[in-house]
């Protein structure tokens, strides 16, 4: 999203229209494609942090052994870790996408006073 | 005090201010000394995140709490780390399309109300005290720890340290003091996790099996319980640990030293594997004090478990590796600090002087002045406020700083992005319901009443079960901004399509 030079471009005086850009096709996509991403995403790693808590204090069964001295209990405390880093990873690829949306509509819209 | 610790010690203080001095001159502009004048890399935004976040609580007293309590220690580590999927996710980047210094700009993005300006500043200004009062107290008790030297003077000499960095150096200084910090404090972690590693012939397994028997609790080490016994605290504590980093005021202004939001996504990135390497690596220095120093030797050396990691350095790397991580406790403490003056001094100069008081209409000279001034005000406050609680058990204000950040900022920021219908009075009924909920649940918690004399603040029975509140405070703080919302007429669409566009594309006005 680099975006310094943009309105400076623009030759007309009068203020942007947002109210159509945000009602714009175009716009709406961007916005429906981030929600589908990120409204998902957001409740699976809250339920997934949420559930360690809820299961250690409620129930006992994470202390069965995995591996030698190692319960359960770790196996699910390390995979928080590793779902951090896995879905940073793919928001990151996933927010690329988005990036060029986003230029899109700088680019064919707001630079042009949102009219179009 | 021998005399690699000496030497180390002055190495710190020495390459601070060398940093510092490079940054007084390249501080020309109000944007450079709040944000650095936005030209940081994502890399170097990143390392600074954490080393704004990774404070000496963490390095020493979660390590601590690891090697004296097991699992539960590791609850903090889990949720610290689980924090920047919320800032990612949902708060960095329109943070960093609609604000410019402060939280309150953000908000202010959409509503051009003085009353949300300030309730939005006092609510930084009471997490950033609460949360320095903590690091200066425990700073304190730490360097007289591990230097021998009287409270007040360590007190002093942390408070003028960071009142230099940040009184000349601004953002820039605060930001390179942070990342060096930040790498010197993960090559720490590093050689002693190897150490412990190499101790237990690079076997997981063993290492496991060895704490078992390591510490009082048997068995038990190794299982969910020993510290949290009641679920709906456990619940309430991860609440606040998960929520509030992305109502963290110091941590939030990070995001605006980076030029846009693809840099501030990409820092965000940095500062995930760094501060989850680092919470990995808490596990090792825990489990490696429970096994080579011992349960009682680290209560011995301070009841809260805070010595566990030098003294484990210690006794696996001898007195250079004790010394090296002393020096790295002790920059970890500055870099802390010199971030939260700073988001201080933000909220008094820019916000409540620069834009309710002047109404935006002051020069950069000015703003310069002003931002100055505060930052000295905010050091001294803090510095006094320090001094004076020396005897106080002040480590529960850390998690009331995340849990007033959690109830009354974050809220109000996500309403404020994702919200169309939001409006002043939805705001202003957010912060201040969650900024007071949580103020008054935990006076009357037992982190303040205790029946034991001593444990607390007061003697008494808590009114309030929990330690920490956030299991109700931060329902209450998204209930007062949803209910004052719909109480109120006010309702701006057009307003909103703007803030809408601008925060999800980037596109920012002319001037």
């Amino acid at each position: 999203m680099n975006t310094q030079p943009v309105s400076v471009e623009r030759k007309q005086e009068e203020p942007i229209n947002f109210v159509k850009v945000e009602e714009s096709r175009k716009f709406k996509n961007f916005m429906h494609a981030k929600k589908k991403f990120i409204v998902p995403l957001t409740i699976f790693f809250l339920v997934f942090y949420f559930t360690l808590p809820i299961l250690t204090s409620y129930t006992t069964f994470l202390n069965a052994p995995f591996f030698g001295d190692i319960s359960w209990v770790w196996v699910f405390a390390i995979s928080q870790f590793i779902m951090t880093w896995v879905l940073s990873t793919i928001y990151v690829k996933k927010a690329n996408r988005f990036d060029e949306m986003a230029e899109e509509i700088v680019k064919e819209q707001l630079d042009k006073g949102g009219n179009h | 005090m021998d005399a690699t610790v000496i030497i180390l010690f002055l190495a710190i203080v020495i390459l601070t201010l060398v940093i510092t001095y490079y940054a007084a001159k390249r501080t020309k502009s109000t944007g450079d000394f709040y944000t650095a004048g936005g030209g940081l890399t994502g890399w170097q935004n990143g390392l600074a995140i954490a080393g704004d976040y990774l404070s000496a609580a963490s390095f020493l007293g979660i390590a601590g709490m690891i090697a004296l309590n097991g699992f539960d220690g590791f609850f903090y580590s889990i949720g610290f780390l689980i924090a920047y999927l919320v800032v990612l996710f949902l708060v960095a980047e329109p943070l960093r399309n609609l604000g410019k210094y402060t939280i309150a700009d953000m908000i202010n993005a959409r509503f051009d109300a003085k009353k949300i300006r300030g309730a939005a500043a006092l609510s930084t200004i009471t997490i950033v005290l609460f949360y320095m009062i903590a690091q200066l107290v425990g700073a304190g008790a730490l360097i007289q720890l591990l230097f021998g030297i009287d409270y007040w003077i360590a007190v002093l000499i942390v408070g003028v340290m960071m009142t230099i960095y940040v009184l000349f150096g601004g953002m820039i200084a605060t930001s390179w003091v942070q990342i060096t910090k930040a790498v010197l404090l993960m090559a720490g972690m590093f050689i002693i996790s190897l150490l412990v590693l190499f101790h237990f012939n690079f076997n997981i397994s063993s290492m496991f099996t060895a704490v078992k028997t390591a510490t009082s609790h048997g068995a038990d080490y190794l299982k969910p319980g020993v510290l949290y016994t009641d679920p709906l605290s456990t619940i309430s504590l991860m609440i606040a640990l998960v929520f509030g980093t992305a109502g963290l005021p110091h941590i939030l202004m990070r995001f605006f030293t980076v030029k846009d939001a693809k840099t501030a996504r990409s820092s965000v990135i940095t500062a995930t594997w760094t501060i989850g390497l680092f919470y990995i690596l808490t596990l090792f220095l825990g489990f490696g004090a429970a096994a080579f120093v011992g349960q009682d030797a680290i209560l011995a050396a301070n009841p809260g478990g805070n010595m566990a990691a030098p003294l484990l350095a210690q006794a696996i790397g001898g007195n250079i590796l004790f010394a090296f991580i002393s020096a790295v406790a002790f920059a970890t403490i500055l870099a802390v600090v010199a971030g939260l003056v700073l988001s201080g001094a933000s909220a008094f100069a820019h916000d409540i002087y620069g834009q309710i008081i002047k109404k935006g209409k002051v020069t950069d000279r000015e703003q310069m002045l002003a931002a100055r001034y505060a930052s000295l005000a905010v050091s001294v406050l803090s510095i006094v406020l320090a001094l004076g609680a020396q005897y106080l058990n002040v480590a529960f204000l850390v998690s009331l700083a995340f849990c007033i950040a959690a109830s009354a900022n974050l809220p109000v920021i996500l309403y404020t992005v994702y919200w169309k219908r939001f409006n002043t009075a939805g705001a202003i009924s957010a912060l201040l319901t969650g900024l007071l909920s949580a103020l008054i649940l935990v006076s009357m918690s037992p982190s303040v009443f205790s029946p034991v004399e001593g444990a607390a603040l007061f003697v008494g029975e808590p009114i309030f079960p929990i330690d920490n509140p956030a299991i109700i405070s931060v329902p209450l703080g998204f209930l007062a901004g949803f209910l004052g919302t719909l109480l109120s007429k006010e309702y701006n669409s057009a307003r909103y399509a703007e803030v809408k566009v601008k925060a999800n594309t980037g596109y920012r006005d002319a001037n």
